[in-house]
């Protein structure tokens, strides 16, 4: 089983999230970078999934060359090698985006065994458009599902569990597929010590994206207005207790 | 929380570990209305507190960071949020085993139980540590870990209870207001608060918050990186928060710190960064807390390895990795010493910054003590804010020294240790002339000092047989076997040293002469061209500074005091000028130069530059005169502080290439040789016994200790005077004393020098303190080329300050045997100043 996992550096904002001057990004001076918890459930996934059936597992981003630090976190989680579609760091919209990493997967895959199964997340934490996954598969002609919560393959097929209200709804789909998956589907495990270095020391796959023009184009981001809390603290140790019943009556828990 | 006062005796800003403590020791000393205010929530704020690692180390070769810690544990362990897992320094090459066996001694002197390790034994404690990279360790059972937010939360409580308190927290503080130099009131964004006094107890913040009232607080912003690896299963089975000794491997510069189920790993060992005040995000924008930014890993990799080498097993058991990890911020200054005291800008804006944990309690306890009596029980001298110069406080020496000091976290220092970056930048009209001569320069007080002469290697060709090499080259660095050759021709010739880094003060104004009176405790009320040495006291007695004063007219005075004094001195002084203004004090420092010329031959040197008078009738010893020199108006002072005939000249700074080179040809004919601080600072004055403050002198020795009290007490009042005379009623409880070491040869056969700060011990290894607790160590040490000795200065009791009692002295592991030479001040060489007078 070969799997290709993709991910997007995101920056990890505190409570309030601060915009750059020209309202077009988010400043990230003091921010770190992360994936979206569902991107990390799918690295997680792909590890397990290969370390099970045997096969090889890759991790893919566009972006940045400062992208790299994910795809080293990946590694160090344990998939097997990287490839970094770099971008001069400007946001692309979700077309090009699939489209680059549509022309990667078919590079990758004209090179040697093709993908059985490409794993992405959900929606990414920032842009949130829940497009890049669904545009990959359709360009490719394979079968998606998205909200994925578990993952069963065996030869030439694999099923896979979304969420619904009610409890799952199973999908089978012929493999080569493509799923989104959704953070729960398993927990992911803290990058091990020994798999860190490995990471740092190990050679990463730039391809040289092209950008697909036409799509969408961001013209600024806004902050919602804040809604104004307000702490009320309602008294300390035991003699608090009657107050906290109170509010708990008044939410209709008790 | 209570609401924000319109009125408080002191608001302290910033609620960590420091602004915490001080609030509950101030309610202790009677303080009432005071107000603390902190951007943040309690009981974690999100500055540098709340990401400490919170273990300390009481062992240092400080004795002021030693007393701050071991006072801080002993409060700690009172609030019941102290438990002492114990920890191990491992060392992993020869060089850190031989500093693991100096910190025995640093141990020994401040009475810390410690021992070293073997590997093996040091596995016994750790078992997860990996023996082959060690060659072993240093044990400290106290090592401990607290609760500081725990512990900020019962004093304040403490505080709170005694109804002295009111806590405003999400306070802002937006202006701090000042009228005419003093501080008046903090303008929050929860309201304005009028006050006497403000304390800037933000950490990472302090320069920022102290820019509002104009002043400087010289730290910056640095990041000190930490993750946890776990979860791990070994450490987990001990079912507490910490089971194992914490480790730190010095060599890499990290420690592995149990944490629950957990390792944490930290690191000093990644490369210096830094960051600005006014660049730390808020607590809304914070990913996790202004002071726990995000990891920035590239940085931390090389440390990974380090760590997984010493504890292979342990850090990766299956299932383990990294849960987290963090850039937290901590506060780094100039010189690696805490920034305390009253600000030299603005009168009752005081720091109680750069602290660690390990310091906090300690520091709430001697601040409070500082603001309330004016001195504090632990002598703070070194981290007085005031010690700064100008060129000390400017972003680039700050951002310079901090990058430096960084890594000299587990460093090994050595005790003359110099920093090498942003140096060159003070220098004496002299410089290019000593430059010329290989002058190797040090650094005192922000000005660069010749310590020694390279071209005056030649002169080891005719005193070398009088000097003994330094075989190990710990005993020899930062030092040169030229320092004792120039000593040997000043004492058999003349020697010239430029002592441009003096602080000079002029007193001037009708009532120049009762304000000195009250300041020091020599009489001042001598005649025009009189010299004064004198101690300068405490209210307690102790010593706040010693210095030299000359009245230059009826109404004015000259005061010379060391240049690593000078910020002290200067703000001493300033700060108790008469209101009447009947009194001012200029500072003149950078407007003269001084150079010495001393020796047997300095007043025929002198003779052949001057028409004066120099015979020892028309210019005896202790007098100053105004001298002409080659057209030069001077000022000559005939004193020593290296016991020779000589004098102190100086001149006006823009003369002083002119004087140098006029001494300089003059002294040919008689051999001067350029001489520097190494004799000066070292070997010249402590043959002579003579005392350095900072060294000898703190404000926890009285002169009668010093034995620095004069035959006579003035009539006039003087701060420290009642303490004075109580001291000076019965004997002193230790003496300083000159000691010579008897034996150098070590075990190996090698000899070996000490370089101060060892303990003395009695001849049976047994550690020597006196009736107030005060641990006998060495002060100064250093070669008496003239006497041919190695010499130590320490305080001993009075019951071993007698001449002839033999004594031991530990160095790096081993005894060696010393004998009291002098336990007054005249010191081993010339006692009774026949070549000074001559």
């Amino acid at each position: 089983m070969n799997v290709l996992v993709c991910v997007k550096r995101v920056p990890s904002p505190g409570a309030k999230i601060v915009l750059t001057e020209d309202g077009t990004a988010i400043d990230t001076k003091h921010l770190g970078f992360t994936v979206s918890p569902h991107e990390e459930c799918a690295v997680e996934e792909a590890v397990r999934i290969v370390a099970k059936q045997g096969g090889s597992s890759t991790v893919l981003s566009l972006g940045p060359p400062a992208a790299e630090e994910q795809l080293r976190t990946a590694l160090s989680m344990g998939v097997d090698r990287a490839v970094l579609l770099p971008t001069d760091g400007d946001e692309w919209d979700p077309r090009a985006v699939a489209a680059a990493i549509t022309t990667a997967i078919r590079t990758l895959e004209g090179e040697g065994e093709p993908f059985d199964l490409v794993l992405f997340g959900n929606e990414s934490a920032d842009a949130g458009n829940f497009q890049v996954g669904i545009r990959v598969a359709y360009a490719l002609g394979r079968p998606v599902v998205s909200g994925v919560k578990a993952i069963e393959s065996s030869a030439g097929a694999a099923s896979f569990h979304r969420g619904v209200a009610d409890g799952f709804e199973v999908c089978e789909a012929p493999l080569p597929a493509v799923a989104a998956v959704k953070e729960g589907i398993n927990v992911p495990r803290y990058p091990a010590m020994r798999g860190r270095i490995m990471a740092a020391k190990a050679t990463i796959r730039h391809l040289e994206p092209e950008r697909r023009t036409n799509g969408l184009t961001m013209l600024r981001l806004r902050q919602p207005v804040q809604e104004e809390t307000e702490t009320v603290i309602l008294g300390s140790g035991a003699e608090a207790a009657p107050a906290v019943v109170k509010v708990m009556e008044q939410a209709g828990l008790l | 929380m209570s609401e924000l006062p319109e009125h408080a005796s002191v608001v302290v800003i910033g609620a960590g570990i420091v602004g915490n403590c001080l609030v509950g020791h101030l309610a202790d000393k009677g303080w009432t209305d005071i107000v603390l205010v902190d951007k943040g929530p309690l009981p974690d704020p999100g500055g540098s507190t709340g990401h400490a690692s919170n273990f300390i180390f009481p062992v240092d070769h400080s004795k002021e960071f030693a007393q701050l810690t071991l006072d801080s544990q002993r409060q700690y362990e009172e609030m019941g949020v102290q438990v002492s897992p114990g920890g191990i320094e491992v060392a992993r090459t020869e060089e850190r085993m031989e500093e693991l066996r100096r910190r025995m001694a640093s141990a020994k002197a401040w009475g810390v139980e410690a021992h070293l390790l073997t590997p093996d034994q040091v596995k016994e404690l750790v078992p997860f540590v990996e023996t082959d990279v060690i060659l072993g360790g240093f044990h400290t059972p106290s090592v401990s870990v607290v609760d500081s937010l725990q512990a900020g939360t019962i004093m304040r409580q403490r505080a709170l209870d005694k109804g002295a308190l009111s806590v405003s927290t999400w306070t802002e503080v937006e202006d701090i207001e000042v009228h005419e130099g003093r501080v008046t009131a903090v303008v929050t964004d929860k309201g304005r608060i009028t006050c006497d006094h403000v304390v800037v107890a933000c950490g990472v913040w302090s320069p920022r918050i102290a820019a509002m009232a104009g002043a400087t607080i010289p730290l910056t912003p640095a990041v000190h990186q930490m993750i946890d690896v776990g979860p791990i299963p070994q450490l987990e089975a001990t079912r507490a928060e910490i089971a194992f000794p914490i480790v730190r491997d010095m060599d890499t510069g990290m420690y592995e710190r149990q944490n629950g189920g957990d390792m944490e790993v930290g690191s000093y060992a990644h490369r210096p960064i830094l960051h600005m005040p006014d660049e730390i995000p808020s607590i809304a924008e914070s990913q996790l807390s202004p002071t726990q930014l995000p990891l920035t890993q590239e940085d931390f990799d090389p440390q990974m390895e380090d760590a997984l080498e010493l504890m292979p097993e342990l850090l990766d058991t299956p299932g383990a990795g990294v849960k987290h990890g963090i850039n937290g911020l901590l506060s780094l200054t100039p010189d690696g010493g805490a920034v305390l005291g009253e600000t030299i800008e603005v009168r009752g804006l005081w720091s109680a910054a750069a602290v660690w944990i390990k310091e906090g309690p300690g520091v709430g306890r001697a601040i409070a003590e500082w603001m309330t009596d004016g001195y504090s029980e632990i002598d703070l001298h070194g981290a007085d804010i005031a010690r700064f110069t100008p060129n000390q406080r400017t972003w680039q020496h700050i951002r310079a020294r901090a990058s430096e000091g960084f890594n000299k976290t587990y460093g090994i220092v050595h005790p003359r240790e110099q920093w090498e970056s942003n140096r060159g930048s003070r220098v004496s009209s002299f410089h290019a002339r000593t430059e010329a001569l290989g002058a190797v320069y040090f650094e005192a007080g922000g000005w660069e000092r010749p310590q020694w002469y390279e071209s005056n290697a030649s002169l080891l060709e005719e005193f070398g047989d009088r000097i003994p090499g330094r075989e190990h080259e710990w005993d020899a660095r930062w030092w040169s076997p030229i320092i004792n050759a120039e000593h040997l021709a000043m004492r058999e010739r003349a020697g010239i040293i430029d002592l441009t880094a003096f602080g000079i003060f002029e007193v001037s104004g009708p009532g120049a002469c009762d304000y000195l009176q009250r300041m020091v405790v020599a009489n001042v009320d001598r005649p025009v061209g009189r010299i004064m040495y004198t101690p300068v006291l405490t209210h307690n007695g102790g010593f706040r500074s010693d210095l030299t004063v000359v009245r230059l007219a009826w109404d004015r005075y000259r005061i010379i005091t060391g240049g690593a004094d000078w910020g002290r001195d200067r703000k001493w002084f300033t700060d108790h000028l008469p209101d009447d203004g009947s009194a001012h004090l200029a500072d003149l420092t950078s407007a003269w130069c001084t150079a010495g010329v001393w020796g047997p031959r300095a007043r025929d040197i002198l003779r052949s530059v001057t028409d004066h008078d120099l015979s020892n009738e028309a210019f005896g010893f202790g007098w100053a005169q105004q001298v002409e020199i080659a057209g030069i108006p001077t000022l000559m002072l005939r004193i020593s502080y290296v016991g020779d005939l000589g004098w102190e000249i100086h001149a006006p700074m823009e003369h002083g290439q002119k004087l140098w080179d006029t001494l300089w040809e003059a002294g040919q004919a008689h051999g001067m040789a350029a001489v520097g601080g190494g004799v000066y600072g070292t070997t010249g004055r402590i043959e002579k016994g003579y005392r350095l403050m900072g060294a000898e002198l703190d404000s926890e020795y009285n002169p009668v200790e010093a034995g620095l009290a004069f035959p006579k007490v003035k009539d006039a009042g003087f701060i420290g005077k009642e303490a004075y005379l109580r001291a000076r009623e019965s004997d002193p409880i230790a003496r300083m004393c000159s000691l010579t070491v008897e034996d150098h040869t070590s075990g190996s056969g090698m000899k070996r020098y000490m370089n101060g700060g060892e303990p003395i011990l009695t001849t049976d290894g047994g550690r020597i303190v006196d009736a107030h607790g005060r641990p006998s160590f060495v002060t100064t040490a250093g070669s008496g080329p003239s006497v041919g000795k190695h010499i130590l200065l320490a305080y001993l009791p009075s019951e071993h300050a007698v001449e002839g009692t033999e004594l031991l002295v530990e160095y790096m592991g081993e005894h060696y045997p010393v004998s009291v030479r002098s336990a007054s001040r005249n010191g081993v060489f010339d006692p009774t100043d026949d070549r000074m007078k001559a």
